[in-house]
């Protein structure tokens, strides 16, 4: 049955774009292209024989490497939240940092931070999940007031002032306990720069869960994407298709945050620069937003390494500088269902 | 401080009317009556005990004494420097915020749609910021620049919201509020002075250390703004029904736009003065709507948050012992759960607020 739905969709854009084979190569091409440069830009230029030679620059390479690591992971889990949270809630402003997700999931890992002792990454990924968990149902709760229920500018308006008050209490936290604020300070802006590879390696499981459920579940957002009824009607058990697409933007977006802090806008811009190429199927949204998440991440961490020397600026402004734009874009064309 | 009014036109003031309906409009207006005063006799306790009570007590003969002049030692100076300008500037602060964001709530028809989260007071925040760490200034042409922020990021979101206003202008604001967070951080990671006080009181508000001068200048601010908004809030109601009615009626767009330049403004001063502190606008109105018994009154919100900032204040400074916390710490803190009694209310009665 969902083949019918998705036949339906493909047939209207197959003929504009030009295949997807063309698409995921030059999104590869372009995630390759990022990667280098995320690898070889910095404050120190590095030629792209070192790469392969022994020598002092190597090791700027290798430290580079795990940076480079840690964005294709924050900015493919981005890209995927922000295409399943899209789609599951309909709403086109949708994003883990404006819906308060990111925050929720700060919040919690201070939390843990100063009242129950928590101290390696294993326990920052539990307590980011939770957090984000905890901050999605909240959400949607506070959304979902009122006759017309969770409408996309009551959830950003209802996320923002989540948002708001989650990063209160971080604070009020972090002033009073000192550990959490000095383990919060450089993590907070939201930065892929100075993680270990540990913090990669143990990240990893819970990424790949949560990103092969979403793309898993990409014929079920299809369905989802016409609409309640039209979903019920075509044999779709909705409810148990909503908790799974949840489990999957919960997965997807504690992992960012665990890894990166705080990054907003990517999960809201990818997504859409990707459907004004290939329409609106989530067979390939879902692949071609993870890729193009990875590829804005890197692209706004070498900018900011590079933009105001000496300083860096953190890749979590550099969204926001794009991001922001973007969404009052969005606003102003008004395809809110005001 | 001018209390502002909001005189209605009700039957009453027609002979004609029937006696039922006059009975109607005057319970409405016991209640108002009786809401104002427990407020203001709520906020006068709350004053008291903030000056009197605490850690050091002053007796009520000794606080006169003090106020007018006598030099007790020690007592003075914990009394006149401390005590008496946290709570003069928690009771300056409350007032502007709370009628603010009761003014913004009332006039985007939306009880989310305060001043702190459509970007009025981080626009602030962030002008403030930038005057201080990368401009080198100080003091007065610091909260020049908050209020001059604040201003230019109302007209930026009011002119990217375009005129069809309501909720699109409450999005574009929460947009605009992303991006002041983000300037505000990008500001403080750059600046090689990491003054923890200075940062804590343009990110989440703080009364401690604030000079008698700055006082003054809120008040004097005050005294100039709430008549103001008196004045042009006299028809709020038909505002209220949305920019269509009351074009028909013959209130405008125009009218709401000065109004919220008034908003605009209270909101500058309040945070040029103490900084954002977090929620009060936003709980302050709500609040005074259920008070009210669900109507809107711009009087009852900023006496609301003025009570909300000294019991505020006061929580900050003794809660944890030798800790005085910025007081926005409190306020936001509080805000979240306020957010789910708004759910848990909204629920009950099946509608936004």
């Amino acid at each position: 049955m969902a083949i019918t739905t998705t036949e339906l969709l493909d047939r209207p854009r197959s003929s504009s774009a030009s295949g997807p084979a063309t698409a995921y190569a030059v999104m590869l091409g372009l995630l390759v292209v990022a990667a280098l440069a995320s690898v070889l830009i910095g404050s120190r230029l590095v030629p792209p024989t070192a790469i392969l030679e022994a020598g002092p620059d190597r090791t700027v390479v290798e430290v580079r490497a795990v940076r480079t690591a840690m964005g294709v992971l924050a900015g493919v889990a981005l890209g995927l939240a922000g295409a399943c949270m899209q789609g599951l809630t309909r709403n086109p402003l949708a994003d883990p940092g404006i819906l308060g997700v990111n925050s929720g999931a700060a919040l919690a890992i201070v939390l843990g931070i100063a009242y129950l002792g928590a101290g390696s990454m294993t326990t920052f990924v539990l307590l980011g999940l939770l957090g984000a968990a905890i901050a999605s149902l909240a959400v949607h709760a506070i959304a979902g007031i009122g006759r017309d229920g969770a409408t996309p500018a009551k959830l950003t308006v209802a996320g923002a002032a989540f948002a708001a008050a989650a990063s209160s209490w971080t604070i009020a936290v972090q002033l009073v306990d000192q550990t959490a604020l000095d383990i919060m300070r450089r993590w907070q802006v939201g930065s892929i720069g100075g993680r270990p590879w540990d913090v990669v390696v143990s990240l990893a499981p819970v990424f790949l869960v949560g990103a092969l459920l979403a793309i898993g579940l990409s014929r079920t957002l299809n369905a989802l994407a016409l609409g309640e009824d039209m979903a019920k009607g075509l044999g779709r058990h909705t409810t148990r298709d909503r908790v799974l697409v949840g489990l999957a933007i919960v997965l997807l977006a504690g992992t960012a945050t665990a890894a990166a802090g705080p990054i907003a806008f990517v999960g809201l811009i990818v997504p859409h620069l990707v459907r004004t190429r290939t329409g609106s199927d989530h067979r390939h949204l879902l692949p071609l937003s993870a890729g193009y998440g990875a590829v804005l991440v890197l692209a706004a961490d070498t900018v900011g390494r590079v933009v105001l020397p000496p300083s860096e600026v953190q890749v979590g402004i550099m969204t926001a500088v794009v991001g922001v734009p973007f969404f009052l874009l969005l606003v102003r064309r008004g395809r809110m269902g005001l | 401080m001018s209390a502002p009014t909001l005189p209605v036109t009700t039957p009453a003031e027609r002979p004609e009317v029937h006696p039922d309906l006059r009975l109607a409009t005057r319970r409405p207006r016991r209640r108002r009556r009786l809401v104002l005063g427990g407020l203001a006799a709520v906020l006068f306790a709350a004053f008291a005990v903030r000056v009197l009570l605490g850690d050091y007590t002053f007796t009520i003969p000794d606080f006169f004494r003090i106020l007018f002049g006598e030099q007790i030692p020690v007592s003075t100076f914990i009394l006149m420097e401390t005590k008496l300008p946290r709570a003069v500037l928690a009771v300056l602060v409350g007032v502007a915020l709370g009628a603010a964001g009761s003014l913004f709530q009332m006039l985007l028809r939306n009880p989310l749609a305060s001043p702190d989260i459509v970007g009025v007071s981080l626009g602030a925040s962030a002008a403030g910021i930038f005057a201080l760490l990368t401009l080198g200034l100080r003091d007065g042409a610091v909260s020049v620049f908050a209020v001059v922020g604040a201003v230019v990021i109302s007209a930026v979101v009011r002119w990217v919201a375009g005129t069809t206003g309501g909720y699109r202008l409450v999005l574009v604001g929460v947009g605009v509020a992303a991006a002041m967070t983000s300037v505000i951080q990008y500001l403080l990671a750059r600046s090689n002075t990491w003054d923890v006080q200075l940062a804590l009181r343009w990110l989440v508000g703080s009364l401690n250390n604030v000079p008698w001068s700055t006082i003054g200048m809120l008040a004097g601010a005050l005294v100039v703004l709430l008549p103001t908004l008196a004045y042009l809030a006299r028809s709020l109601e038909v505002l209220e029904l949305g920019d269509e009615a009351a074009a028909g009626l013959g209130t405008g767009r125009h009218r709401t736009d000065v109004l919220l330049l008034v908003g605009v403004l209270l909101t500058a001063v309040a945070v040029a003065a103490a900084g954002p502190v977090a929620f009060v606008a936003f709980m302050s109105g709500p609040i005074a709507r259920a008070l009210m018994g669900g109507r809107h009154s711009l009087v009852a919100g900023a006496l609301v948050g003025a009570v909300l900032m000294l019991l505020a204040d006061y929580t900050a400074a003794y809660l944890i012992p030798d800790v005085v916390l910025p007081v926005g710490i409190v306020t936001g803190a509080v805000g979240g759960p306020f957010l789910l009694w708004l759910l848990a209310r909204g629920a009950a009665t099946g509608r936004t607020g």
